[in-house]
């Protein structure tokens, strides 16, 4: 397994993709820095990165990357080698080349400015964030066997998660606004990695924004070891249910 | 004839001035306070030497002035009240006050003044009193770098650190109040200077003022109180150069202005307040070369407020620079930094050429469902203010800076 995931890995590099991504985050990064040098609002400029571009970035990069490699997964299964550990030669060998090229293309130039733990959230939920629709973008691949279909599929997943999703939540505020919502937000937020992890960083970050009544109720919630432990979960649980459907797809399907 | 009379008094207060001192102590004849105020002649100077003092409730009615040496402590045995001050011409130097009693039907006071003038309170200590200094119907006081210090739980256990009711002429300068539950209170008090003092960690109000007109306020510090500072139905007031800091909660502000009519405020920094600025049928106010830096809104302006200036502040990194809740404008908006702002400057006179909306609709959105928080900073949010912002729907469209400047004043 260590060998495939090993030649997927020099697969990837070679495509040179993953290097311009790395790139792109690292100019990204050091741009904000150089804009702002207030590290709290490099914060800030970046999770806006964070939470719209890794998702996208990750979800095309992993269909078409799935799509290009089919024949080699075609040539793999020939060999006497398990389905289930090519699959996750493949999840394993995209999910942390993503994560590199976002732990190097952001980190690197904080670490050189020395606000290490400022962006410690940061980091975090930009890798589940990675592994979350990485996992989407594998389910998406392996539900259909034509590539634009696929990429279509994956970029309604994000396109979904990023947008219409908030724009059903922010219609139930509306609507049941008379009602109390805390519980029932708290519940609906769940169901969207995206959000999850925007309101993860916004505690830590932007806590200015969460005032109020509603405010001071997430606030100890998400606060809380609960509501980290609760939020940590939810996004594992996002990282591994999509991996492990479309494992069972994939290992029963006819390539 | 009047001037004649007034030079007799003060010779005659001078001449008195160098009369007998009588010091109190363990050791001295004299040991305790009320002996040494029966014996004292109008002008005498009480010394009291170190030591603890229990002596319930000390009643002042001369004109006397009361030094403390290495701080004495006075003990009001968690029972009485310690000074109770009714005369002209004292001073209450140097002494340390503990242990008021506690009480909701009088206000008991480490030290309290009626109907007094011409007062003088210097650098004295103050712990886990109820009430610290009272002042009640009286003027020209100088209350002056004391300390004040309380550890309530509740906020009907404690009382104000400074608290005025009905008072002219008082300056309140360097004195420093924590923990109480209004860190300085003024009712009824016209014609005083608040200078210098440091408020933290009240309960309440870190000041709070009503029917006060014609003060000034300067170079305060206001820091961590329960709910900021609060200004209310008041005219004719100045704040400059005051600091308020960190007033952070649900019901919490900076500074509250309710009624607040023809004054000035300038020069302030507001930061990292829940709302920096709460503004409620307040008229003709000018808002000035203030400084808004990281609060969750910066200014909530009603709409119940009208001919206000608010020009020449710097807004960075406010969640929200500006909410209202109404849709008239009728207040002025000019020539403020806004770090939002995305305008250009073809002509370069440091003037943005297109105005700047300082509305955002989701502040608006924010501002009717306190639930939509949630979605704050997502993209969908991104969005919908941009779509705003190029086509006002729900946000006043009239409400705008024509002259935004483009870079930060410098107010250091």
């Amino acid at each position: 397994m260590t060998r495939i995931i090993k030649y997927i890995f020099y697969d990837i590099l070679r495509t040179r993709f993953i290097i311009f991504y790395t790139a792109f985050l690292l100019v990204c990064t050091f741009a904000f820095f150089q804009i702002d040098g207030d590290f709290g609002k490099v914060v800030l400029s970046l999770m806006n990165i964070v939470l719209m571009a890794v998702p996208l970035v990750s979800v095309v990069f992993t269909t078409i990357h799935f799509f290009n490699s089919y024949e080699f997964i075609e040539l793999m299964l020939a060999q006497p080698v398990n389905r289930r550990s090519v699959f996750l030669s493949e999840y394993i060998a995209v999910a942390t080349s993503l994560c590199l090229a976002f732990v190097i293309g952001v980190g690197f130039p904080f670490a050189l400015y020395g606000a290490w733990q400022s962006i410690s959230t940061l980091l975090v939920t930009g890798i589940f964030l990675t592994l979350v629709f990485v996992s989407l973008a594998f389910f998406s691949s392996v539900l259909t066997r034509d590539k634009a279909k696929a990429i279509g599929v994956a970029l309604l997943f994000w396109f979904y998660f990023s947008l219409i999703y908030d724009g059903l939540l922010l219609w139930v505020i509306y609507t049941f606004s008379d009602y109390p919502l805390e519980k029932l937000t708290l519940t609906l937020i769940a169901f969207n990695p995206i959000d999850l992890a925007r309101i993860i960083m916004l505690l830590q970050l932007d806590i200015s924004a969460l005032m109020g009544y509603t405010g001071a109720f997430y606030k100890n919630f998400f606060g809380s070891n609960m509501g980290i432990f609760f939020s940590a979960s939810l996004l594992m649980l996002w990282v591994f249910w999509p991996i492990l459907v479309s494992m069972r797809i994939f290992s029963k399907k006819d390539l | 004839m009047i001037r004649i009379a007034l030079i007799i008094g003060m010779v005659a207060s001078c001449t008195l001035g160098h009369a007998t001192t009588i010091v109190i102590g363990a050791k001295e004849s004299v040991t305790r306070i009320k002996d040494a105020i029966a014996l004292a002649q109008p002008g005498d100077t009480l010394l009291i030497k170190p030591g603890i003092y229990r002596e319930g409730n000390i009643i002042l009615q001369k004109p006397l002035t009361i030094k403390g040496e290495g701080y004495p402590v006075l003990d009001g045995e968690n029972q009485y009240e310690i000074f109770t001050i009714h005369t002209n011409h004292a001073v209450i130097q140097g002494l340390k006050f503990i242990n008021t009693g506690i009480s909701s039907i009088n206000d008991l006071a480490a030290i309290k003044l009626l109907e007094s003038q011409q007062i003088k309170i210097l650098q004295n200590k103050f712990e886990n009193t109820f009430f610290g200094i009272y002042l009640a119907n009286s003027s020209h006081v100088w209350i002056e770098e004391n300390e004040l210090q309380a550890q309530a739980e509740f906020e009907h256990q404690i009382g104000n650190g400074i608290h005025l009711w009905k008072c002219n002429n008082i300056t309140i300068d360097k004195n420093k109040v924590v923990g109480h539950r209004d860190g300085i209170y003024f009712e009824f008090v016209t014609n005083s200077l608040i200078t210098n003092n440091h408020s933290e960690g009240n309960m309440r109000y870190g000041l709070h003022f009503m029917f006060s007109n014609n003060d000034e306020y300067r170079n305060n510090t206001f820091m961590n109180n329960g709910a900021g500072v609060a200004v209310m139905y008041t005219k004719e007031v100045t704040m400059v150069n005051n600091s308020f800091i960190h007033n952070w909660g649900s019901s919490a502000y900076g500074l509250l202005l309710k009624d607040i009519r023809d004054s000035k405020i300038t020069g302030n920094s507001f930061l990292e307040n829940s709302v920096g600025i709460f503004m409620e049928g307040s008229s003709r106010n000018h808002i000035q070369q203030n400084k808004f830096y990281q609060n969750g809104y910066a200014l909530k302006l009603q709409a119940s407020c009208d001919d206000n200036i608010i020009s020449k502040n710097n807004f960075q990194q406010n969640t929200f620079d500006l909410v209202t809740n109404g849709s008239l404008v009728l207040n002025k908006i000019e020539a403020n930094y806004w770090d939002r702002y995305e305008g250009y400057d073809l002509n370069k006179d440091k003037t943005g050429d297109i105005p700047y909306r300082p509305i955002s609709m989701y502040g608006t959105i924010v501002e009717r469902m306190p639930q939509a928080i949630l979605l704050w900073r997502s993209f969908l949010v991104l969005l919908l203010d941009k779509a705003e912002k190029a086509m006002p729907i729900l946000t006043p469209e009239n409400l705008m800076d024509v002259s935004p400047a483009m870079l930060p004043y410098d107010f250091n």
